[in-house]
């Protein structure tokens, strides 16, 4: 039956036993119904990390593997199996899922039936993105996950839903029908060409194995690789979002409900990271060389634009959602940095960003159902009204600007020091971002928290409740676990990272015979902190 | 001629019967005539299935083909298409019964003209001489010149009628014309002589001009720009069944002759027509799915749409190859089924108190009839190309064969052509779950109610599991792509 099926079908078997044992208007069975679902995939993907082994090398590396012929006459193959940052990224979207779904219990009042379906729905999509070895499949699954995502913005979003749903939908949309065209030219140069171009195949068996990509995609021309790649970029660059695809993303963020946001920050813009880490990189190593220059120029812009948007932000949900195009700006500058470094950074940040930005837009949404608002101008001395929420508030503001002992820096140290190793220009602009990161979140603080408490509508606020601190004390332990102890992290991902690199720049390790430690990191971290 | 060709025409000879039987059914009573029409046409749609299946096992033991002089041909590619056909005509007229019983017109009639257009379509389907690909194509068009103005006191249907034909009329013209010139330069009307006779030509105006002539009245009837004036007009005021055979079967059968003119007659020219098509492909693409965005009324906005398809299917014909022709095959088929299951639900929508033909009248449909809703959601997604639904096999396959023939611009304007409708057909799904509507009660008949099944279930099932029908559309197909494939490389 393969393990992988399981964590990947088991909401959607939940979702039609919702649908058809479970009463519309029995919104309490249906909330338990979700929640059992969601916490049984959880434990099954628990599963995975136990019986993961991260020294697999070679086809080892891919684990769980489960293989069946799909459409046999086009080369199209069920093919799942995960590497580490599969397994990372799949465990944080069970994990996601669950607090998602507790998250929305008292925030969705209407039609909460089809809600809880559709986030099922789009859980099942997301797990089978990261579990796809076939790009066929690949695709499948990453076009299924659009369409429960724009319901959930659409029905149960802010007052500019419709807009943010369709826009949300298009511009994915778009995107991935022009990766579609990368991948059927990566198919053909693997069979037969494209003899009217005077392309000439390799005459492989058709196949639309990633594994078998990864093989055969330095043997691309490199002119031809520049326009697969132009393909994925677009595909994969607007779902991070990158600088100037990024106008979705504020829209999306504002106007979907809190948990839609959660999902939306914490797995789907990695989506997009994954796409370059698992594809673009490794199949189309002489493209990347020659876009890089482009995708790291508009990293920086993205990581510097973001943070300066974020600074002059009213709406508190809008300052988070513009401190991801600041983040993901960083996982992007340190994936091309293209050395182990850097992308093991680029890795654990994409982790580290689900974990902070995620528990930043539940404590957003917790405050939003109280207040109805999430103008920071009508906040201000909170801290004595909710100090339970003021205090995890700050631990999740901490790690998302990159407070040592807590994950963010690990990310954010393990990137600089991979992009310093490249040029001490992209750390430079780099650091410049973890600067007003730290200035935007300090300030969104210093004005929602303390201060004195005059508006009147603040002052009989509640402090968070039992359900509330159960969906943000997990990720609260994780943003302290990966910041004391990466180490276990770093391992899980350590032979994928290699994996993509020896693939990217085959004579990376032939220059650079030191092998890094295997978790470095924190150390280097706490001892640079201390002077 | 030998008798024994006779077994080639078998199931249109029964069909003949069957349709002149409903023409004169009322010297058994007029109110018997009536209410029985809709079952003596299933009837006769069944039998000539039938009739089809054996004689297309008898043509195989017999592994000759073609027939009459050449003129026509019972291959694999034909029986596909007429099976097909079959099978959405009867849908059709299980979506007409409630349209016409709220109506004064006669039933015998109308299923009569539809199995002689049925009858116009097997007959292009099996042409392989330019003559007989003619008259079955003028049958067809004549049988639905009279259908879409069929309700005969409606303003708005005779005006779509009398734009049809006119406009058809002139379109006819033209593609004759071409034919006439085409056997002018080719001295013969027979595809494969054509194509034998082109081996040894080279450009000529005379010839070129044929040649696109042929084209222009082929694109006006599968509704490509800048031939595709008259489609919203006429999907418009065309009563909606056969608005739904207009978009539905008409289309699928000019494809099938724009496939076999083109693939086994010209595939030696095509570098001088392929990248005149590919305008046209890329001109309907743009223009119909552009147009769709602004339409409020769901029988122009799906006119628009089927313009776009159209240009995606002419990405079939451009490619010229075997991944080409099965994609047209495919495609074909997976968008009747997802376009009947739409007219269905529009169908659904007309027959109590609303129009049925305005965006908004979707309002809220999910409350109403959640599953409806739920099978206009699937039906929408697969003519976006949205995996699992079995659009995204249509359209992967035509961007496939746009890309191995080397299409790369126009497999690009294609996909984001395809982005953008998914933005007007998502205002359906904006009505229908994001907006709140009346509440009303909406009763639909057990006919609409299978016909939309059926649609949906082909729908969900060969998205999932295109195995069957891709190998059907290969073995297909087969004869026919293996003559592009003579096509020299040098020529192309």
């Amino acid at each position: 039956m393969g393990i992988l099926n399981i964590v990947t079908y088991i909401p959607l078997l939940g979702a039609v036993i919702i649908l058809f044992f479970v009463g519309r208007e029995n919104g309490r069975a249906i909330r338990l119904m979700a929640t059992a679902v969601a916490v049984i995939d959880f434990l099954a993907s628990l599963y995975l990390w136990f019986n993961f082994d991260p020294h697999g090398k070679g086809a080892a590396m891919w684990q769980f593997r489960w293989t069946i012929d799909w459409i046999p006459s086009l080369g199209v193959k069920y093919d799942f199996g995960i590497d580490g940052i599969s397994l990372l990224l799949i465990l944080l979207t069970t994990l996601m899922g669950v607090i998602a779904i507790v998250s929305s219990f008292t925030a969705i009042t209407v039609r909460q039936k089809e809600y809880y379906i559709l986030l099922l729905l789009l859980q099942t999509g997301m797990i089978g993105t990261f579990c796809a070895l076939d790009f066929f499949l690949f695709y499948v699954f990453w076009e299924v996950m659009l369409v429960p995502m724009y319901f959930i913005i659409g029905i149960w979003g802010g007052p500019r839903r419709l807009y943010a749903a369709i826009k949300f939908f298009l511009y994915t949309l778009a995107g991935s029908v022009l990766m579609l065209l990368s991948i059927l030219a990566l198919y053909f140069y693997n069979d037969g060409g494209i003899p009217f171009l005077h392309i000439k195949g390799l005459g492989n068996p058709m196949t639309f194995s990633v594994l078998q990509y990864h093989n055969i995609g330095h043997l691309i021309p490199p002119s031809l690789q520049v326009w697969i790649f132009a393909g994925f970029f677009f595909g994969f660059a607007i779902k991070v979002p990158m600088f100037p695809f990024h106008t979705w993303l504020p829209d999306a963020h504002v106007e979907a409900p809190t948990a839609g946001s959660v999902i939306l920050a914490a797995v789907l813009l990695k989506m997009g990271t994954y796409g370059f880490v698992r594809f673009a990189l490794p199949i189309l190593p002489d493209a990347t060389q020659q876009w890089l220059p482009w995708i790291v120029g508009l990293s920086i812009i993205g990581i510097v634009y973001g943070a300066l948007v974020s600074l002059v932000q009213k709406d508190m949900k809008k300052l988070v959602a513009y401190s991801s195009v600041s983040h993901l700006g960083f996982v992007m500058l340190g994936m091309f940095a293209l050395n182990p470094m850097g992308i093991k950074g680029s890795v654990l940040q994409m982790i580290n960003h689900g974990i902070s930005t995620g528990a930043l837009f539940l404590l957003v949404g917790i405050i939003y159902e109280r207040r109805h608002t999430r103008l920071i101008s009508e906040y201000g001395g909170l801290a004595k009204q909710m100090p339970t929420y003021a205090t995890l508030f700050l631990i999740a503001a901490l790690s998302s600007m990159g407070l040592p002992a807590l994950n963010g820096f690990i990310g954010e140290f393990t990137i600089l020091l991979g992009a310093a190793n490249r040029s001490m220009v992209w750390a430079g602009f780099a650091a410049l971002g973890i600067v007003l990161g730290a200035a935007y979140l300090l300030w969104l603080y210093q004005r929602v928290f303390w201060g004195p408490l005059d508006n009147p509508a603040n002052q009989h606020l509640l402090d968070v409740n039992r359900r509330e601190l159960i969906t943000l004390l997990p990720l609260i332990v994780l943003m302290v676990w990966i910041g004391i102890a990466p180490g276990v992290f770093f391992d899980i991902i350590e032979e994928p990272v290699n994996y993509v690199v020896r693939k990217v720049d085959p004579q990376y390790f032939d220059r650079q015979p030191v092998n890094y430690p295997a978790a470095p990191a924190a150390a280097h971290g706490e001892v640079a902190e201390a002077r | 001629m030998k008798w024994s060709d006779a077994v080639f025409m078998l199931p249109e000879i029964v069909l003949t019967i069957g349709a002149s039987l409903l023409l004169v059914a009322p010297v058994l009573g007029k109110g018997w005539a009536q209410r029985w029409a809709k079952w003596v046409m299933l009837g006769v749609l069944a039998v000539t299935a039938i009739t089809l299946v054996i004689c297309s096992n008898a043509v195989v033991n017999l592994t000759q083909t073609r027939g009459f002089g050449q003129m026509f041909a019972l291959d694999a590619f034909s029986i596909f298409f007429k099976l097909l056909f079959i099978v959405v005509i009867a849908m059709i007229a299980l979506l007409s019964e409630d349209f016409l019983r709220e109506s004064r017109y006669s039933t015998w009639e109308y299923y009569s003209l539809m199995a002689f257009a049925l009858l116009g379509m097997m007959f292009m389907a099996s042409g392989v001489h330019l003559i007989s690909i003619y008259i079955g194509l003028e049958l067809m068009s004549l049988s639905s010149y009279i259908l879409a103005g069929y309700f005969k006191d409606e303003q708005k249907s005779t005006e779509a009628a009398m734009k049809y034909f006119v406009l058809g009329a002139v379109s006819s013209a033209i593609l004759l014309y071409g034919i006439s010139l085409i056997y002018g330069v080719c001295g013969s009307l027979n595809l494969l002589d054509i194509d034998k006779a082109m081996s040894t030509l080279i450009t000529n105006d005379a010839l070129m001009i044929g040649i696109m002539m042929l084209g222009a009245g082929l694109c006006f009837k599968v509704a490509a720009v800048p031939f595709h004036v008259w489609t919203p007009d006429v999907y418009e005021g065309a009563p909606t069944p056969i608005t739904a055979f207009l978009s539905t079967a008409s289309k699928a059968a000019a494809f099938a002759i724009f496939a076999r003119i083109f693939y086994v007659g010209l595939h030696h020219f095509s570098l001088d027509w392929s990248n005149i098509l590919a305008t046209v492909a890329a001109l309907s693409m743009i223009v119909g799915n552009l147009a769709a965005i602004t339409q409020d009324n769901i029988k122009r906005m799906l006119a628009y749409s089927s313009i776009g398809h159209a240009g995606y299917a002419l990405l079939g014909i451009i490619s010229l190859s075997s991944w080409g022709i099965q994609a047209v095959l495919i495609y074909t088929l997976v968008y009747l089924f997802a376009n009947t299951g739409i007219w269905a639900t529009v169908m659904m929508m007309r027959r109590h108190t609303y129009a049925g033909e305005q965006v908004n009248d979707f309002d809220g449909l999910h409350k109403r009839a959640p599953l409806w809703a739920f099978a206009m959601v699937i039906f929408l997604l697969s003519l976006g190309g949205i995996p699992p639904t079995a659009g995204f096999i249509g359209k992967y396959y035509l961007f496939a064969a746009a890309v191995q023939a080397g299409f790369g611009w126009l497999a690009i304007i294609a996909v984001l052509m395809s982005a953008v409708s998914m933005f007007f057909y998502f205002r359906i799904v904006v009505a229908m779950y994001l907006r709140d509507g009346v509440e009303a009660d909406v009763s639909s008949s057990g006919a609409l109610k299978f016909v939309a099944a059926v649609c949906l279930i082909v729908t969900l099932v060969l998205g999932v599991l295109p195995t069957p029908l891709i190998n059907q559309a290969v073995s297909s197909s087969g004869w026919i792509a293996m003559r592009a494939a003579m096509t020299p490389d040098a020529r192309r």
